[in-house]
């Protein structure tokens, strides 16, 4: 075995290894504190919660790969609710009163483009000025949603169109509508993350940017068609949970961009780029949202959630660490 | 005879405040292995990056085969045949070996995918050529760093190449797989490639290339048949004047032992190791680049942990468990790298010197500026460093004036021991016999002195004493009446040295 | 000798673009509305900046040693719900040391974090910015946290109270301001700050301790927070539990503005205050050109990108990136 191959392998499966613990764990827990009575691993149980990991999930897909690309996207909360509101806003505008139920699409379309438009923003941005992205994206962070409050102040934007709530509630082959969303979202970027020449090189240019650069790989389009992915899966993530709700508060999304990040790094991607998968993204989020669902199943309240998550976090980083951890006579530095 | 693959006529570029490259031409004829020398600094990676498009010549014309070339980047560069095998491994780690030797340039098929098959083809088949103990999908970062270098090597094997050029290549090659690489090289010499060397290893370039072409100070020294010339010439058109193989003659006055090492290992890095340094005495460490003399000085500056042996200074047993200590305890290291271990280049020169003692230098609960003002004053006369003032940049600095810096900084500290890794790498001429007179000046005043270098006048010159290591064991010690450079040479290749304290 | 100009303007404009910036903006703003310049107005942008100011300062300390801190604003959430808390149990007098205490403890422990454990500061502090804020709904039980008493404590002089007609808080920023400056541009623990910021691998061969640097820059800016947790809960004597939420990224916006760079080694307390003043005269320009509270968000965005734009371009010498 290589030098190193353990380590690759624990973690790569560790995040699987992570959900079986959750699992047993609140299960085992579940039947001395549940609140109800009802088992923790109850199939309509696990079928919400794949639900409910959708919009978390169809984001964090997005910052797996800009974060293998060695970005990072902290605007996607802003991003979200811009597209919630245009989603909602757009069924009431006039211009599309004679559509009838044919104002969804549209609409969706519209919330889809605007998103995939201040992705591309923020990448364009990134590629032309060269500021970092971390600080970019920490700008329109708080641009994004100053623009948000623009359209309603501080007043929630409602409207609830019952066709689309029909058809985000329909369950097909036992799935949610928004569980088949993030699935198609992940094979979709799985693919294109491990079989195309742009997955290849975002993967490149994260690892060893120079090197791509050397090797004539035109880092700023990749860069900024990530960006403009991202935002795209912002919209998605928006259209799909908003179809639903039909009525979004200028605040929505906000932290979304941690939960995203913590959902990512848990998932195994390398915070400084070049390494990462879809899969163990997916991980990362059901990880999360087992979490949640299972803290407040043995009766623990919301702010533990927190606390739980945040540790969590770090603890993996010290494990990654401690895993990685060089031979006593290397370099002290 | 036949025209030039490659051709620069006249080339000129430079930076602010320097002229980096001035009127520099040369050819490399098909199936020619043509050395580019110089000392570092003499201005080949500029060339190379002009060549390569990464910067444009100020003057001067590049021309592919006959026709005059605009390179836009290294990409253009590669499309005329032109391809770069770089000394700092430009490889993406994460990825597969097929997927780094086409980077760049992955194999399309339908709806942008890539055409898997195609690409592992392609790959085997060169990889085959260089007969490699890995396969196509094998991840770059589980390969060793040579086999990390074949397939930097690899890469120039994918195109139909007019002129590949090679930057030191074999630095971290063994001697079995040099000869791989040699092989290869001679193969696309079969196949009219000509071929660019940059290297600082003599035996090479005399066992290798056809015609060397001599850089200094940026200026094109000529251009010589390799037949016609020796390693004796070569070297004084690098440094502008005959080599000085001198040695040493005049000792200092000896004081106590001031440090002593007895059984020192670490690891895989170098085991066994015992040695004494008087004061008043400078001991040379020679050897080729990995031999663990490096390690060692780390080692005695606490910042690696011997896993066994011990380390005496004047007399007494000491464990030095971090920089901070060994500072305590009278240790100075001047670093190997400058840049990167050596200074912070965003700081200026006075804060630079003064950092390992701000600690002592307190005026109230201040660091007393004027205190290092006068420290900087000091050595500034001293080594006679040229800077506008203490408030410039260290990262302005040129090399040789930033490696005073450095040396100042340890000086001032008043050690008992110094510690310096190859003390005028990358350093002009002049400062560099500046440097050398003062290791011999601080040996006077009673100082210990350790001296790190690969470089063999450099060694031959300061040292009363050389300690000669190969692959982490000292080989033979010397004296520097009994030592020669044969001798030397052979204890440094772990040839037939016996053993001797 | 035209260029020469051309260049030295273009180099006054990167050392001191956001100077420029800022007295760009206080003259349009004045014109617009000449209250804009008076006393008052500018009494009422200091004090409405100090809590945000205080905790840059900290902050400063982070960003120069290389680092980030996205934990200061749920800190600062807990360090106010606590000290309010205390208050009405232990008594002002106590409840303000114990509140220190326990803010300053949690910046040790990240400090040890990223100090000594070497863990990437990013993700640390963006786990500890969740996991401080459970902690903080956990120890207020999810509720909002009250003085009983309002009128009768002395504890509302930090955010309330006048002296020598000045508010409070501002001499709080201001008095923070001088004694930082001091330790972080005269100090042997301000040299090393930035040593270990600029090349900590060097930093570590001239015998700096880097990670005690680090974890000492943390142990600052908890420091900070708690000083900014005093003045909100003096101000308001009640609170709601998320009210620090968000002001991690307002507070590195204002570090950055004042020309700190990420990568760590550069930037200055004074800068970092002249960060956080243009971030409260946009604030307040705005509102006073009644403009609402939200364009200042949008404004802010264009403004950071803008000035960080303007310093890497200098520095290299040409407006665009030349990444292809």
């Amino acid at each position: 075995m290589q030098p190193g191959a353990l380590s690759d392998a624990l973690k790569k499966g560790a995040i699987w290894g992570f959900i079986v613990l959750e699992l047993i764990f609140f299960s085992v827990a579940g039947e001395y504190l549940a609140l109800s009575d009802k088992a923790f691993m109850d199939y309509e149980n696990m079928l919400l919660l794949l639900k409910q990991s959708a919009p978390i999930g169809i984001i964090a897909i997005g910052m797996t790969i800009v974060m293998i690309n060695g970005n990072i996207d902290l605007s996607v909360g802003a991003t979200y609710a811009i597209a919630a509101i245009i989603l909602l806003d757009s069924m009431t505008w006039t211009v599309f009163a004679g559509l009838g139920d044919w104002v969804i699409p549209v609409s969706w379309l519209l919330a889809l483009a605007v998103g995939t438009f201040l992705g591309a923003l923020n990448g364009l941005i990134v590629w032309k000025t060269g500021v970092d992205a971390f600080i970019v994206t920490l700008g329109s962070m708080l641009g994004y949603r100053g623009i948000v409050f623009m359209f309603n102040g501080e007043n929630p934007t409602s409207h609830l169109n019952w066709t689309l709530v029909d058809f985000a509630e329909a369950q097909f082959l036992g799935f949610h509508t928004a569980t088949w969303f993030l699935a198609i979202v992940t094979v979709i970027i799985w693919f294109v993350m491990t079989r195309t020449v742009h997955g290849r090189n975002a993967y490149a240019i994260g690892d060893n940017r120079e090197a791509a650069v050397n090797a004539g790989i035109r880092v700023g389009p990749h860069v900024m068609i990530n960006f403009a992915v991202i935002g795209f899966l912002a919209a998605l993530s928006a259209v799909v949970f908003y179809s639903e709700s039909g009525s979004v508060n200028p605040n929505d999304g906000q932290l979304y961009e941690l939960w995203v990040i913590t959902a990512v790094v848990l998932g195994g991607t390398k915070i400084t780029g070049g390494a990462g998968s879809v899969i163990g993204t997916i991980g990362g989020v059901i990880a999360i949202q087992l979490l949640r669902k299972g803290l407040g199943h043995i009766g623990a309240d919301t702010s533990t959630v927190n606390l739980v998550i945040g540790l969590i976090l770090i603890a993996v980083l010290v494990l990654d660490r401690q895993l990685n951890v060089k031979g006593k006579e290397e370099l002290k530095v | 005879m036949t025209d030039p693959v490659l051709r620069l006529e006249g080339i000129v570029k430079t930076f602010p405040g320097v002229r980096a490259l001035d009127g520099v031409s040369f050819s490399v004829m098909p199936g020619e292995v043509h050395a580019l020398m110089g000392e570092n600094g003499a201005g080949k990676s500029t060339l190379m990056k002009v060549l390569g498009g990464i910067h444009q010549p100020d003057e001067g014309k590049i021309y592919v085969g006959d026709t005059p070339a605009v390179m836009s980047g290294p990409l253009e560069a590669k499309a005329k045949g032109i391809v770069f095998i770089h000394q700092e491994l430009s490889l993406a780690t994460e990825l597969s070996v097929a997927e780094n030797i086409y980077l760049g340039e992955l194999p399309r098929s339908s709806f942008g995918r890539v055409d898997w098959s195609e690409l592992y083809a392609r790959t085997d088949a060169i990889l085959k050529k260089l007969n490699v103990g890995f396969n196509a999908r094998t991840r770059v970062g589980t390969l060793s760093i040579a086999n990390q270098q074949m397939v930097e090597i690899a890469r120039a094997l994918t195109v139909d190449a007019k002129a590949v050029i090679f930057d030191e290549p074999t630095a971290s090659l063994t001697d079995a797989e040099k000869v791989v690489l040699f092989d290869v090289i001679s193969d696309l010499q079969a196949s009219g490639v000509g071929i660019i060397y940059i290297s600082h290893r003599m035996e090479e370039i005399f066992k290798i290339t056809d015609r060397i072409s001599v850089l200094r100070d940026g200026q094109y020294q000529g251009t010589v048949n390799t037949a016609d010339t020796d390693e004796e010439k070569v070297t004084q058109m690098m440094i502008g004047r005959k080599l000085d193989l001198s040695r040493n003659a005049a000792h200092h006055e000896l004081g106590k032992v001031a440090l002593e090492v007895r059984g020192l290992t670490c690891g895989g890095m170098y085991e066994d190791i015992s040695f004494q340094i008087r004061r008043g005495e400078v001991v040379g460490f020679y050897g080729l680049v990995g031999a663990g003399r490096t390690e060692i000085a780390e080692t005695l500056f606490g910042l690696r942990d011997p896993s066994a042996g011990q380390i005496l200074l004047d007399g007494e047993e000491v464990r030095i468990s971090s920089p901070t200590d060994a500072i305590a305890k009278g240790i100075s290291l001047v670093p190997e790298d400058r840049k990167g271990q050596g200074l912070v280049l965003g700081m200026n020169c006075r804060d630079n010197m003064t950092l390992p003692q701000v600690d002592d230098l307190k005026a109230g609960p201040f660091v007393a500026e004027g205190a290092e003002v006068a420290i900087f004053d000091q050595y500034r006369d001293k080594l006679d460093i040229r800077t506008p003032g203490w408030k410039q940049q260290v990262g302005n600095l040129s090399g040789g004036n930033q490696q005073k810096i450095v040396i100042g900084k340890w000086l001032s500290m008043h050690p008992n021991v110094l510690i310096v890794d190859e003390p005028t790498r990358g350093i002009d001429v002049g400062s560099k016999s500046e440097i050398h007179k003062l290791l011999r000046a601080l040996a006077a005043q009673g100082y210990a002195v350790m001296v790190i270098s690969s470089e063999m006048p450099e060694v031959l010159h300061v040292s009363d004493r050389i300690v000669a290591m190969y692959s982490g064991k000292i080989m033979r010690t010397f004296t520097s009446e009994e030592v020669t450079e044969d001798s030397l040479i052979q204890a440094i290749s772990g040839l037939g040295g016996e053993r001797a304290a | 000798m035209a260029t020469m100009t051309k260049q030295n303007i273009g180099n006054i404009l990167a050392k001191q673009g956001i100077l420029v910036a800022f007295a760009l903006f206080i003259i349009a703003f004045t014109i617009a509305n000449p209250k804009f310049l008076s006393v008052d107005n500018m009494f009422s942008v200091v004090r409405s900046s100090a809590i945000l100011g205080v905790m840059a300062l900290g902050v400063t300390f982070v960003v120069i040693s290389g680092n980030l801190d996205l934990s200061v604003g749920s800190m600062m959430s807990f360090s106010t719900i606590v000290v309010l808390d205390l208050h009405d149990q232990i008594g002002p007098l106590l409840a303000i040391p114990a509140m220190f205490a326990m803010t300053i403890a949690l910046g040790a422990f990240i400090g040890f974090l990223v100090g000594y454990l070497k863990l990437n500061s990013l993700i640390v502090t963006l786990g500890m910015l969740s996991a401080i804020h459970g902690l903080t709904l956990t120890y207020s039980g999810g509720k909002n946290m009250d003085i009983a008493d309002k009128d009768g404590t002395w504890f509302s002089v930090f955010g309330q109270g006048t002296a020598l007609g000045i508010p409070v808080p501002i001499l709080i920023f201001i008095a923070l301001a001088a004694v930082l400056g001091l330790v972080l541009g005269k100090t042997a623990f301000g040299r090393k700050v930035y040593a270990v910021g600029g090349n900590g691998t060097a930093a570590t061969f001239s015998g700096i301790r880097r990670a005690r640097t680090v974890f000492l820059c943390y142990i600052m800016s908890s420091a900070c927070v708690a000083t900014a947790g005093l003045i909100q809960a003096s101000r308001s004597l009640g609170s709601q539990n998320t009210v620090g939420q968000g002001l991690e990224l307002e507070v590195l916006a204002a570090v950055i503005l004042g020309g700190a760079s990420l990568m760590g080694g550069s930037g200055t307390i004074f800068k970092t205050v002249v960060g956080v003043l243009i971030l409260g005269f946009i604030q307040n320009g705005l509102l006073l050109l009644g403009l609402q509270f939200y364009v200042q968000f949008v404004v802010t965005w264009v403004i950071i990108i803008l000035a960080v734009w303007l310093d890497i371009a200098a520095k290299r010498g040409r407006l665009w990136s030349p990444i292809a």
